[in-house]
């Protein structure tokens, strides 16, 4: 008479951890733009190759986590947070993984320089990036206290104060990626103008780590308002 | 009964005496099966939250849904043994009840039974109310039906769940409010928890000392029920205020989790919600196979269709008994598996859930109205959701649960007409 059990059935699988799980592995993996940059400054091979590999394996990894988080998030579910919600959080992180992937392949591919001016900001610029990331991180580690919650209170107010921190961190990422802009902008005549429309390229890239890590904290405060 | 018979060859030869061996075999069988498969899904949340181990949730199970069975059980087997049919449209043919009962015990067993194989989600009640009905419409006459008290219990089966989830709701609303969203929450859980417990012991005393014992040679009345439940909520409380105080706090697990410390609070009132639920379940499902029993045996002993027998108290004892050894015999293990497959349901949710359903299963006992102790859990789980409080809730389970109450009733009434017919072929 022991078969499977309807009662147990009732419970699905909670996407909280998964989903938090994967942004911690999407941020360990970006972590190494910052090896990565300081090796195309310091014109180390080694190190650029292995920031790379870094990245690509933690970008890889969060794509399997997607794909298995994905498939066990069936329509059916009821859950505290908009399906809508989760899955597009989901996106946004896989997103951050694969811009990071990209700027490794770009530096990579066409063997990147920066002009020396450019060095330390842009240097400064990746590492606050890092830290949107990080601090966007955070804030999907508060989702299991809000579900304990259940989305109100003090914990509502706390992790909204983290939001506001996430947004005022990447508005400096902006501010610096305004900055690296204008300095690219008068180096322009002296550099090779493929060069040059790569640097820019460069600089958007790394920059939409940051932003994408933001959409990431706009879509949890859209999870705190329903 | 047994000075009826001169003796013991006299008895098993005795058209009688085989109805009452037969209802007594019939009647275990069924509370075998309760025992084995339904007290695993009314202690599934407990298990599952990881507040009670599985050799502490049978312990709690045995005693208390023995208790809830011999002390509150008797006013449900009322209902199932001649609520639902009326007596008169037997024309004074005690035989056809009886071949009817035993048709329905045996239906509902079979139904169970296979159900239980294929993994459906089947209710005891919603089974034995069909097989009782499908006999009495079809084998008797339209008329043998109390139509309007089916009525009642079939709207009885819609609103115990929505009762239990709006209890559910409230109830882990108010853990918030008071508990969970303060910035003291181990402290106020400490200061609050002990409410919750004498609520819990109180109504419980109070449907029991009401209904219960009376067959046990207690009468209590005039308003002293109420300081004897009052006075056993106390004690609950107390003895709930002297676990709490024993409980050991992980600064390292509340350093991961805010919320931890908080939680191994509600896990140890859990057990009492747990013991709660399980003399919830034993109150109102043991009916399930006792009621018809019971009619078979009084039908037999009298010989006559007395609306008026009393309900022999052993008889209540025997279907205790009998979801015991369910439970023994292979309860634990449907219980292992229930647990280990709920990992992400949290004491203070549990806790909720428990406290609503409990309520509501003994309130629908104290009232004599057989409802499906599932059905309630599951609506109060979902008045937790609804509250935003449970990660995930599998909507596609539920909907098969609640769908599975339609089709078992005509299933059971179906299968309890084969077996009426037959029945009658071998008696008549």
């Amino acid at each position: 008479m022991v078969a499977k059990n309807y009662m147990s059935g009732l419970f699905g699988r909670s996407p909280i951890t998964p989903l938090q799980e994967h942004m911690y592995r999407v941020y360990m993996g970006i972590k190494h733009l910052s090896p990565l940059i300081e090796g195309m400054i310091a014109g180390d091979q080694d190190q650029i190759l292995n920031a790379q590999k870094e990245i690509v394996d933690g970008e890889h990894d969060a794509d399997v986590m997607k794909r298995e988080l994905r498939t066990h998030l069936p329509k059916g579910l009821f859950m505290p947070v908009d399906r809508r919600d989760v899955l597009d959080v989901l996106l946004r992180q896989d997103i951050i993984a694969n811009q990071a992937k990209d700027v490794a392949s770009l530096i990579v591919g066409r063997n990147m320089t920066l002009p020396s001016e450019m060095n330390a900001p842009f240097l400064e610029f990746t590492n606050r990036c890092i830290d949107t990331v990080k601090q966007a991180l955070q804030t999907i580690n508060e989702l299991d206290e809000l579900v304990e919650t259940g989305f109100r209170g003090l914990e509502v107010e706390h992790v909204e104060s983290m939001l506001v921190e996430l947004g005022s961190i990447e508005s400096e990422t902006d501010t610096m990626q305004e900055g690296l802009r204008q300095t690219l902008f008068k180096l322009e005549s002296e550099m090779n103008p493929v060069d040059v429309i790569f640097t820019y390229r460069l600089i958007d890239w790394v920059g939409a780590v940051a932003d994408n890590a933001e959409r990431v904290g706009s879509r949890l405060s859209l999870m705190l308002a329903r | 009964m047994m000075e009826l018979f001169t003796s013991a060859a006299d008895f098993f030869s005795s058209t009688a005496g085989i109805y009452i061996t037969l209802a007594a075999v019939f009647g275990i069988f069924m509370a075998w099966g309760i025992g084995a498969n339904d007290v695993a899904n009314a202690m599934a949340t407990s298990v599952g939250s990881k507040a009670i181990t599985i050799k502490q949730a049978i312990i709690i199970a045995a005693i208390f849904e023995f208790a809830g069975a011999y002390l509150a059980g008797g006013q449900v087997t009322k209902t199932i043994r001649k609520g639902i049919i009326d007596l008169d449209a037997f024309g004074g043919n005690p035989d056809l009840l009886i071949w009817g009962m035993l048709a329905a015990l045996l239906a509902a067993g079979t139904w169970l039974l296979i159900a239980s194989m294929k993994g459906w989600p089947v209710s005891t009640t919603h089974s034995i109310v069909g097989a009782v009905v499908g006999f009495a419409a079809v084998g008797v006459s339209m008329d043998a039906v109390s139509w309007g008290k089916v009525g009642t219990i079939v709207m009885s089966w819609v609103i115990s769940p929505v009762l239990a989830g709006t209890m559910a709701f409230a109830v882990f609303m108010s853990i918030q409010k008071l508990i969970i969203n303060t910035t003291e929450p181990l402290e106020n859980a400490k200061k609050y928890g002990p409410f919750y417990l004498f609520l819990v012991g109180f109504m419980i005393a109070l449907v029991t000392i009401k209904k219960g014992l009376k067959h046990i040679g207690l009468d209590v009345n005039g308003g002293m029920e109420f300081v004897y439940a009052g006075l056993l909520g106390l004690l609950v409380a107390v003895v709930g205020i002297y676990l709490i105080r024993r409980v050991t706090f992980d600064k390292v697990a509340e350093k991961r989790f805010h919320y931890a410390n908080v939680e191994k609070i509600f896990a140890v009132m859990m057990v009492f919600t747990a013991a709660a639920m399980a003399f919830a379940h034993g109150s109102n499902d043991v009916a399930n196979a006792v009621g018809p029993m019971a009619a078979v045996i009084g039908i037999a002993t009298d010989g006559t269709l007395a609306a008026q027998s009393a309900l022999p108290s052993w008889v209540l004892l025997v279907g205790g008994i009998g979801i015991v050894i369910g439970l023994a015999t292979l309860g634990y293990r449907v219980m292992a598996t229930v647990g280990k497959n709920i990992t992400e349901l949290t004491p203070t949710r549990g806790f909720s859930a428990e406290i609503a359903a409990s309520m509501t299963v003994v309130l629908a006992s104290y009232t004599g109205i057989p409802i499906s102790t599932t059905h309630t859990l599951v609506g109060a789980i979902l008045g937790v959701g609804l509250a935003r409080g449970i990660a995930a809730i599998d909507l596609r389970v539920v909907g098969n649960i609640f769908m599975s109450w339609v089709i078992t009733l005509p299933a059971g009434a179906i299968l309890s007409i084969m077996f009426f017919y037959m029945l009658k072929g071998i008696f008549s």
